[in-house]
Order: C-alpha cells, then structure tokens, then sequence
C-alpha cells in the first residue's frame, strides 16, 4: 500500500512537472529536455533545480528543465522517433549507440565529458524479505530449486541487462572464463522468474506489494529507496560476491540541439553533473558518485564495498554485448528456445 | 447484378462517399501500410519469424484463451441480460450500470487489480492456493483478464434483443404445449443466436488485441504464458518495425478469418430463423 502511494507522489509529481513546464515556458528564458530512464525521477527532480540555480548565476538567465522517465527501451524510441531531446541521460551505452545509428548523436560522444560520459555508476544487488528466510547470499543461491527470483525482462529494461549480465560475470568468474557454464547458469536462474515485468519499477512492485518471489534482483539505487520506503523492518539488502559496474551514460543530441540552439546550455547541463554539488545529490539519491572523496562520508556508507566487473573487460563493451545476448536470436532467446 | 439496388431516399453518393472516405482514413489506410511495411522483409526472414516455437506458443496462446473467455463470457452473458430484461428487483440499474466498468476502467488498473486479487498473498489468491490453483502468472490468469474485459460486450449485444423479444411469444409456445425447456431452445435462443454471435465475436476480437490488463497478471514467460501483443512490442522495442509488422499481420489475417466465419454462421441463422 506504501509503493501505492509512492507511486501516486511520482505520478501527481509527473503530472504537475508537465503542467508546470508548459506553464514554466512562458516565463523561463531558455528550456531544456532531458530524456531519461526509470527510476532517476528523484534524482533528476532535485537535479533540475540544482542546475536552475548554477546556471542564473553563470548567465543570469532562468532555465526549465523537463525530465522525461520511463523504461529506457521506449525511450530510445521515442528520441528516434522526433522527442526533441536536448540531452540523453541513459543507463547503460547500448541505448546512446541505438540514437547514435539512428544518426542523431555525432560519433565520439563518450570522449565529450569526463569518465567516457559516465558522472555516476550504481550495480546491482538483491532485495531480500526480512530476516533472509531463504538464505540467499550469492548469485548461485538464485539457481536452487527453492527460490523463486523476480527481474524484469532484459529485451524491454535496461536494468534487467545488467542483472543477467552480473550474473553471467559472477559465473564466469567462479568458472575461470567457462562461456558454456554462464550461459546455463544464467539460464537456471531464468527458470525460477514465475513472472517477467517489462521494467525495473514493475518488477519492484511485483515483489514488494504483490509479495512474489524470494528475491528480487534490482538496481542498487532502487533497493535501497525501497528500503528507505519501507524502513529495514520488512526487507534487506544481501550484496553479492561479484556484481557489475552498471555505467550510465550521458550525452547531447546534436542534431536537436543544432536544430534548437541549445547547444551551450546542453552542454552546460552535462558539464555540472561533474561538479563537487552534484556528486552529493548523486550520493543522496542512492547512486555511486564518481568521486567519492567530494562527498560526505555519512552518505558514502549506504555503498559497499564489491568486487566490480566492467562491462568492457569482460564483455567487449555495449556495442557487442547487445546483439550477441539480448539481440534478436541471441543468448537470451536461446534460454528461452529450449527446456 | 447493378452496383446499387434502386432506393427511394436520396443522398446515397454523399453518404457513400463519406463512408469510403471515412474508412479508409481510420481503418483501411493504417492497415494496409501495415501490409506493406510487412513486405519490406524478405520471404525467409518472414517465414522464421511465423513459424518460430516462441511465436506459434504464443498465437496458440492468444487465440486459444481469447476463444475460451468469449465462450465463457457467452454463457454467463446471456444469463446476465436475462435477468436484468426479465426480472424487475431492487438495485436493477446499478447492477445493469456496473456491467459497463470494464469499459469504462483503464486495462492497465483491471490488470493491476486483479494480479493483486489473485497472487498467492491476494484475497483470492490465498483461497485458492490451499487448492493447489495457481491464477496469477498463468494462462489461468489470463483467461481471467480477458473475460472480465469481454463480459460488457455479450451483455449489451444480447440485451436489447431480449427486451424486444415479447413475453407473448413464450406464452404462444406454452400455448401451443411447448414444455419451458423447448420453448428456451426453440423459440428464444434461436431468436437470440444473431445478438449472442454478435457479442461473441466482439468479446473475442477485443481479447486477442487486449494488452493492457493481460501483460500484468500473464507471468510473460516466453512459450508458457507470452502473448502475442508483447510480441509486437519487444520487436518494436528492438527497432524490428517490420517484424513487428508481420506478427501484427498475421494475428489480423487469423482474427479475419474467424470473424468472417462467426459472420457467415451468422447470416446461416438468419435465413434460417429469419432475421430478428
């Protein structure tokens, strides 16, 4: 019932963000699209205002900006479709490439801002219920016959990418590089999801109000909003052995931001993420500042430490991971093509 | 044989006129770009994408189910419009009012309501999980979503139908020494059959394009419990335009061929028991 109401506070949020941009455009000097992913709702919400503020200082000039969420597959579509996007904020690179093909973001656009394009990073945990009932304490606990696992569907959510491909790492870690393994490993913990959601808030919601599943396996900033939610009473976080690096990437959209004007303060916007201010919303919003020695310590405890794999070293980066499992016929509909 | 049979109202080339225009605006224009953007795929890449396991289980699935709830729906459909045409209770109108809020309700907030009736922790749920039936995240649960979105259709076809149909023509049978069961299966069900077919079809039609309410409560495990709509949308999710175009061709083509069929049966019984 709690989740409800969230999900009511993000809807009116949504709703009144929407009515006020459109009334905040007559009144606003300059205005700005974001097009973003899921669960970045808060994040970018106290973000906005951050940067409204930076930016009259910087040129005296007042700013709206319009944050767009939902799972990052539509999104992506949407872009190519004509959404004017000034600036793409993406969970994981495959979803730039794709605007990237579709000729709408000049090539070379993860050497345009620090850190290949990536201000902050998250991985990815498990939420378990209260008391670990299961036992569930690494990735091959998620293949016994006992647990039943809840992820949302990697063809339609960026998050449920990472899930499999953290535990397509894990496996091949234990395994010592062993392909075939990982892949039945991965395909063993397809057989305990009863239920796959198209994204990542689905899939919390299926575990959290619908009480399914034994555990879910979530974002690190989602588990641990549901858990400042909930209090710790009712659910906990178990951290894997081995989890990935999930690297957000951001970018400008050239050809909108060509066809607007909006270049400078496009490119504005991206630059702040990088500034000592921002790093701390990153932090306070659950997600892995990229320097941790500019943020408070208080706020640093929330992140464990974990043995991090980078899609880069072990997968060959986006570009190749996507069509190879998540492709039409790849990996992951092979799991699903036999018993 | 002329292409229009005379008539004494005039005004027909306007209004056909309009009707075609109209048509092919809303309904044939959109479709047939849908054909057409289905061609753009080559004959091999079309036959692998519609004779793939994952999609023959899920077409198997969609139709299967969409056919099973219409049926369902049938039955209780018919009962329901009994009851509120021949009986006069208490509370009537509300009742007949409630029929229509599966229209009226977003699919989205039907599929939500009745994924958190029927998991196993639901109210529903925890009562039928003692007896070993699971609804939710299974074609059971899907059944359940598409019947609940039908059931208006069946009711509001049969309805106005029934309240044409006299309660003296029951009483010339009784009459005529008909028992009350020939009378329900010679005079009343045939005169019904056209409206039932009617809302049988449309029950069906509006299920096997449902998503909304399915995709919550369906567990949308690939060949046990996928539809086909989620189909069309994971290709659409992968930029695949024509593949999805093609599945969505091939369920219309399917959807086609057994409405005409519901069609023919229908115009059968209309010659055969006249036209009511």
């Amino acid at each position: 019932m709690k989740l409800n109401r969230r999900n009511l506070i993000f809807t009116a949020a949504l709703a009144a963000s929407v009515q006020f941009g459109g009334i905040g455009f007559a009144f606003a000097q300059d205005a700005l699209n974001n097009v973003s992913y899921d669960p970045t709702r808060e994040l970018y919400r106290e973000y906005s205002e951050h940067f409204a503020k930076v930016w009259k200082e910087k040129t005296g000039r007042t700013v709206e900006v319009s944050n767009s969420h939902g799972g990052s597959g539509a999104q992506v579509r949407s872009v190519i479709e004509g959404l004017p996007a000034d600036v793409v904020t993406f969970p994981l690179e495959g979803d730039v490439l794709a605007i990237e093909q579709a000729g709408l973001i000049e090539p070379g656009w993860q050497n345009e801002f620090p850190a290949e394009s990536s201000p902050y990073t998250s991985t990815i945990v498990f939420l378990v219920r209260a008391g670990n009932p299961k036992q569930i304490k690494d990735w091959d606990d998620l293949i016994r016959d006992d647990v039943q696992v809840i992820t949302p569907n990697p063809k339609t959510s960026g998050g449920a990418r990472w899930n499999y491909l953290a535990a397509w790492a894990y496996e091949l870690e234990r395994t010592g590089g062993d392909q075939e393994k990982a892949k039945e490993f991965v395909a063993s913990i397809y057989r305990n999801v009863p239920v796959l959601d198209t994204g990542a808030r689905g899939s919390t919601n299926t575990f959290v109000q619908n009480k399914v599943g034994d555990v879910l396996i979530a974002w690190e900033n989602e588990a641990l909003l549901s858990l400042k939610e909930f209090g710790t009473g009712e659910y906990e976080i178990v951290v894997p052995s081995v989890s990935i690096l999930a690297e957000v990437k951001v970018a400008i959209v050239d050809k909108n931001v060509e066809a607007k004007g909006t270049r400078e303060i496009a490119q504005a916007f991206l630059e702040e993420l990088y500034s000592d201010e921002s790093q701390k919303i990153f932090a306070r919003n659950f997600y892995r500042p990229l320097y941790p020695e500019k943020v408070d310590s208080e706020d640093l405890k929330a992140f464990p430490e974990v043995k991090l794999i980078k899609i880069g070293d072990v997968f060959g980066g986006w570009a190749k991971a996507q069509p190879e499992h998540f492709g039409d016929g790849g990996i992951f509909d092979q799991i699903y093509s036999k018993d | 044989m002329r292409f229009r049979q005379p008539s004494i109202i005039p005004g027909f080339g306007l209004t056909f006129s309009f009707t075609i225009f109209y048509l092919s605006l809303i309904v044939i224009i959109p479709i047939v770009g849908l054909f057409i953007k289905t061609f753009e795929l080559e004959w091999s890449d079309f036959k692998r994408i519609v004779t793939g396991a994952r999609f023959l289980a899920a077409l198997k699935l969609s139709f299967g189910a969409s056919l099973l709830a219409a049926l369902f729906n049938v039955v209780v459909g018919v009962v329901i419009a009994w009851v509120l045409v021949r009986y006069r209770f208490f509370a009537r109108r509300l009742l007949d009012a409630i029929i229509d809020l599966p229209f009226a309700l977003p699919t989205a907030v039907a599929g939500i309501a009745l994924t958190s009736l029927y998991v196993p922790e639901g109210w529903f749920g925890k009562l039928l999980t003692p007896l070993g039936v699971t609804v939710a995240y299974t074609p059971l649960g899907i059944w359940i979503a598409l019947v609940f979105i039908g059931l208006p259709f069946v009711v509001r076809a049969v309805q106005p139908v029934l309240e044409d149909l006299s309660v003296d023509v029951e009483e010339a049978a009784a009459t005529l020494g008909a028992s009350r069961r020939t009378t329900i299966a010679r005079v009343v069900l045939p005169a019904m059959l056209p409206a039932i077919l009617t809302g049988f079809s449309m029950a069906f039609a509006r299920a096997v394009g449902e998503y909304g309410s399915v995709i919550f409560i369906a567990g949308n495990i690939p060949r046990k419990t996928e539809i086909l709509p989620l189909l069309i949308v994971f290709r659409l999710e992968e930029r695949e335009y024509a593949a999805a175009a093609a599945i969505a061709a091939v369920m219309l083509t399917v959807s086609f061929v057994i409405l005409l069929a519901i069609n023919l049966i229908q115009a059968w019984s209309n010659r055969r028991f006249g036209n009511v």
